[in-house]
Order: C-alpha cells, then sequence, then structure tokens
C-alpha cells in the first residue's frame, strides 16, 4: 500500500509491520469487522420483529395462528443451532431455487433430482451462475440475516410472550372495563408496558447474538473469525512476501478485545434504555425512580 | 413472518430475469489453505499452482471462470447443491469421493505422502498419534493403521498441533510439507513415505458430464504440450507425466 512496500524483507520492524498491517488481505480482515457489524445491525431489528409475531401469534384467540405461533418458538428453540444453520440454509436456498424453476421453467422434464445432485434450470440459479462473487456474497450474506432472524426471532418471540403475560392483569381488565376493545388493549396498554419484562431477556439475546456471528463462516460468509485464523497461521517466505510464524494467537487476542468492547457499549447502552423504560412504571425500579425524584 | 417468507421468495423470483446460458461462468471452487496448490496470497486473491493451472484450463476451454473459496469440510455438499461449478482444490481422486461426484482426468501423479515431525522425536507408525486434515485420504489411511489419528480442520491447525506436542507427526502431501520443514529448523520431513490416492484430478457434479469433458481435454492438451510439466515443476508438486 505504501510506497516503500516494495521489498518487505529489507524493512526495520516498524515499517514491515505498517506494510504487513495493510496489505490486501488485511484489508479483508478490516471489512470483514463491518460485515459483522452489518449484519447485527440487521438481524436485531428483524429477529425482534419475527419474536413479536411470534409472541403475539402464540397469544392470539384464533386457534391456528397460536398453534402456529406456538410451533415455531417450540421448534425453532429445540433445534440445536449448529445443525439448523448447516442443515436450514442449504434447503432454503434450494427451497428458492425449486420455487423459481417451477416459475420459470415449466418445460423441464428431468427431475431436479439427478443422483446426489440438486440440479434446477440455468434461468433458475440464484444468484445466476453467471453474476459477478458480490451477488453471490450479498446473497449468502441475505440468507444469513434470514436465517439468523428466525432462530434468534423464536428466542425473542418466547421473551416477548413471557413479558406480556408479565404485565398486571387488573391492568388490562381495567382497560376493557373502559371499553376499549382487544385490538386496543394490546396496543395501548400492553405492548407499551411489556418491555420493560422483556428487556433483560432480550439484552442476554443480542449478547448471544453477538457472539454467535463467527457461525457466519458455517454460510459461507468470510467473517473476522475466518480471516483471523487464516491471517495467524504460520507462513513461509516462497508464498508470501511477509513470511511469520504462528501469530494466531495475536489474531485472536484482537478478536477478543474487539469482542468484549462490543459487549462492554451494548452493556452501556441497554442500561441507559431500561432506565428509560423504568421510568413510571409499577415496578420496584420505577418505584424506586419516582421516590428519588 | 409467514408475510416476510412470502415476500422474500416473490422478491428471490422476480429479483432477475437475464437469460444465462449453459456454464457461461464457470464457478472454480477452492479451499485457499494449502500451499503451493491453492491459498489466499498478500493481496486476498486466490494464488498457487491451482489457480495458474485452472485459470489456463479455462482459456484452453474457452470458459469465464471466476474463483470461489470454500471450508474444505462442506466443499463437497456445496458443489453438489451447486453453489459452484468445480472443485479444484488438491483434491485426490478416490473410490468413495467418485461415488458421490465426478473426477476429471488426474493433473498431478499420485504425490507420496510424508510424515512431518519435530526433530529428534522418534515416531511409532503403529501405536502413536498421528494429525492429519478431516476428509482428507491421509486420515483415511491413518484411520485404517494402528496409529491413532487425530483430526483438524484446517492444514495448518495439523502443523500446530506437531508444534504443540499433540500428535508425534502429520500426515500431509509431500508437497505442502517440503517447504514448511525446510523454513523451520524444529521440523523436518521423515523418510519414510506413504503412496496413497490416485493423484489430483478437478471434482465435477456427476450431471455435468459437458464441463467434465471439456476440463477432460483441456487437460489432455496441457498434459500433450508438456506445459503441465513446466507448471509442475514451477510449484514443486511431484514428478511429471
Amino acid at each position: 500500500m505504501f510506497s516503500f512496500c516494495v521489498d518487505p524483507a529489507s524493512l526495520d520492524d516498524l515499517a514491515w509491520m505498517a506494510c504487513y498491517l495493510t496489505t490486501g488481505k488485511h484489508m479483508a480482515i478490516y471489512t470483514s469487522v463491518f460485515t459483522v457489524l452489518l449484519l447485527l445491525a440487521i438481524t436485531a431489528p428483524t429477529a425482534l420483529a419475527f419474536g413479536f409475531l411470534g409472541a403475539s401469534s402464540a397469544r392470539s384467540h384464533f386457534a391456528p395462528l397460536s398453534w402456529f405461533g406456538k410451533a415455531y418458538i417450540a421448534v425453532v428453540r429445540g433445534v440445536p443451532d449448529i445443525a439448523f444453520f448447516l442443515f436450514f440454509v442449504i434447503a432454503l436456498d434450494q427451497l428458492f431455487e425449486w420455487i423459481r424453476h417451477e416459475v420459470k421453467c415449466p418445460d423441464w422434464t428431468d427431475s431436479i433430482w439427478q443422483g446426489n445432485d440438486f440440479v434446477v434450470c440455468d434461468i433458475a440459479k440464484l444468484p445466476l451462475g453467471n453474476s459477478p462473487q458480490w451477488v453471490h456474497e450479498t446473497y449468502g450474506f441475505m440468507l444469513a440475516v434470514l436465517t439468523f432472524a428466525i432462530v434468534f426471532g423464536a428466542f425473542a418471540a418466547n421473551v416477548l410472550y413471557g413479558a406480556m403475560r408479565a404485565v398486571p392483569h387488573n391492568q388490562l381488565e381495567t382497560a376493557e372495563s373502559y371499553g376499549m376493545t382487544r385490538r386496543q388493549v394490546f396496543w395501548r396498554i400492553l405492548v407499551p408496558q411489556m418491555w420493560v419484562f422483556a428487556l433483560p431477556g432480550l439484552s442476554n439475546l443480542w449478547m448471544v447474538l453477538i457472539k454467535a456471528t463467527p457461525l457466519l463462516f458455517l454460510l459461507g460468509v468470510e467473517d473476522i473469525v475466518y480471516w483471523a485464523r487464516e491471517l495467524g497461521g504460520a507462513k513461509t517466505a516462497r508464498f508470501t512476501d511477509y513470511p511469520h510464524g504462528d501469530w494466531r494467537m495475536w489474531y485472536f487476542l484482537a478478536l477478543l478485545v474487539f469482542y468484549l468492547l462490543f459487549t462492554r457499549i451494548s452493556e452501556i447502552v441497554l442500561d441507559k434504555v431500561m432506565r428509560k423504560l423504568t421510568h413510571g412504571q409499577a415496578t420496584l425500579a420505577g418505584d424506586a425512580q419516582r421516590k428519588a425524584a | 413472518m409467514k408475510f416476510i417468507l412470502l415476500g422474500t421468495a416473490a422478491l428471490v423470483i422476480t429479483a432477475s430475469v437475464a437469460f444465462a446460458g449453459s456454464h457461461s461462468v464457470v464457478r472454480m471452487g477452492t479451499e485457499g489453505a494449502y500451499p503451493p496448490y491453492n491459498f489466499i496470497n498478500d493481496s486476498g486473491e486466490v494464488d498457487g499452482f491451482e489457480r495458474e493451472l485452472g485459470d489456463e484450463l479455462c482459456a484452453r476451454a474457452e470458459l469465464t471462470c471466476e474463483w470461489v473459496t470454500n471450508e474444505w469440510d462442506s466443499i463437497i455438499p456445496n458443489l453438489v447443491s451447486g453453489n459452484y461449478d468445480t472443485i479444484i482444490a488438491g483434491m485426490s481422486i478416490t473410490d468413495e469421493r467418485d461415488e458421490v461426484i465426478d473426477f476429471t482426468q488426474n493433473y498431478t501423479q499420485p504425490d507420496p505422502s510424508t510424515y512431518l515431525a519435530l526433530d529428534g522425536t522418534d515416531v511409532d507408525f503403529d501405536g502413536g498419534v498421528i494429525a492429519a486434515q478431516a476428509n482428507t485420504i491421509q486420515a483415511a489411511f491413518i484411520a485404517a493403521s494402528g496409529a491413532t489419528l487425530v483430526e483438524f480442520a484446517t492444514p495448518d491447525e495439523t502443523i500446530a498441533a506437531v508444534r504443540s506436542g499433540e500428535a508425534d507427526a502429520v500426515l500431509a502431501d509431500d508437497a505442502y510439507l517440503r517447504p514448511i520443514a525446510e523454513e523451520n529448523a524444529d521440523l523436518v520431513v521423515l523418510d519414510k513415505q506413504e503412496l496413497i490416492g490416485g493423484g489430483v484430478g478437478m471434482g465435477v457434479r456427476e450431471s455435468d458430464t459437458e464441463l467434465k469433458d471439456k476440463f477432460n481435454a483441456a487437460i489432455q492438451s496441457m498434459k500433450d504440450d508438456g506445459t503441465l510439466n513446466a507448471l509442475l515443476a514451477k510449484w514443486e508438486i511431484g514428478p511429471g507425466f
């Protein structure tokens, strides 16, 4: 990157390090930090939306909807994450391709399962075989977001379901006796009050989600842990201008610092949110806040 | 949730309508962690013997190729489900793999596998602990022998295991271990060699006979005019043809 990087072997330590840390390969690990942050930024709200829908359908009075919500929570929470990430993504990808196949190639006579191979017509491939690599990567990333959202949505649904039941029942009854409809009670009384009960559980989920991001590599997205392992591995002089021994420990140490910092920042923010939500609530903490004021 | 799923599906269906010819782009799947066969170079791109070979083969077969990296463990399932079109990752041709995918003709001779150990260790080949990368011919070989096998997901970790004393030695392709021993005074390649596997070939889907034929023809033409031997010599990968 720098002009003096032409012959790294002749450089002194500091300059060598500056060159080493700015190779194209290192740029990839810096970009992957943003990939992880972007994943979290998209997944968290999506998972929360899934959770909200799951929880509200689980407590619906319409039986099939309630069964659906409860089944979603129970099944997804029960399946081990790793099995879900390995199996579900390939299945999801194949489902999309199969739907496209049925729509776009109605004349196709061969079976889509040929021995071990899953074969759909070329224009049904997803992404198309001739699309550039970044399209493939974005598609993989979107699949990852969807999978994370479904998994963490189920956990969030359970948390929100519990939080909805924690709102004092007499509040809901009072609202009904004032003549509010069920919908009004839900949106005006239940939802605003449930967050304070849900937040401890949701903040737990957020922390777990941060640490679950290395599962991205199972989904074919090259995340920071993949690059740390790749960059840290011993390199021989024949294949690189920057030979070094096994430096994985240093790379993983950097990851440790990154994750710890990130967790700390999350804690501070979540504490603030908790204080806001507690304000004016009929809970112990809310009562304490009122007395202190 | 139903709505979101349906919405995504609809989006995905209408996403693109461009027509794609049969294999207008051939996606080449590799591991990127096994020098000199394939590795990621300083600028973050796939490099090595197979990169040069693959680019030349694509030029000869008049194909547009794109390089993709994938973890070794899931490299076959992802080929079969169509995420890329070939595996070009130092994969030896074996009967077991041939049941799931098809191979082109081999582009290396069966490369002798060697053991790498700490200098001065006395390795017990029949009762000791030997490391190998998971899902390789070497792992299968050790599992069948008397030694205890420890498997690792990446080749790099197998070397680290020897260094840390977790394994007495590592069994891998000679071409991979040789440069490592040359640059590290504490590691040596042992004299004992194992001849396993039927050479390295490109993996393709069993249903994809058209692509297989094209690559077979290209490999044959490289064998015939000697360019393949030159490449093998350049990257110091076993004997030529």
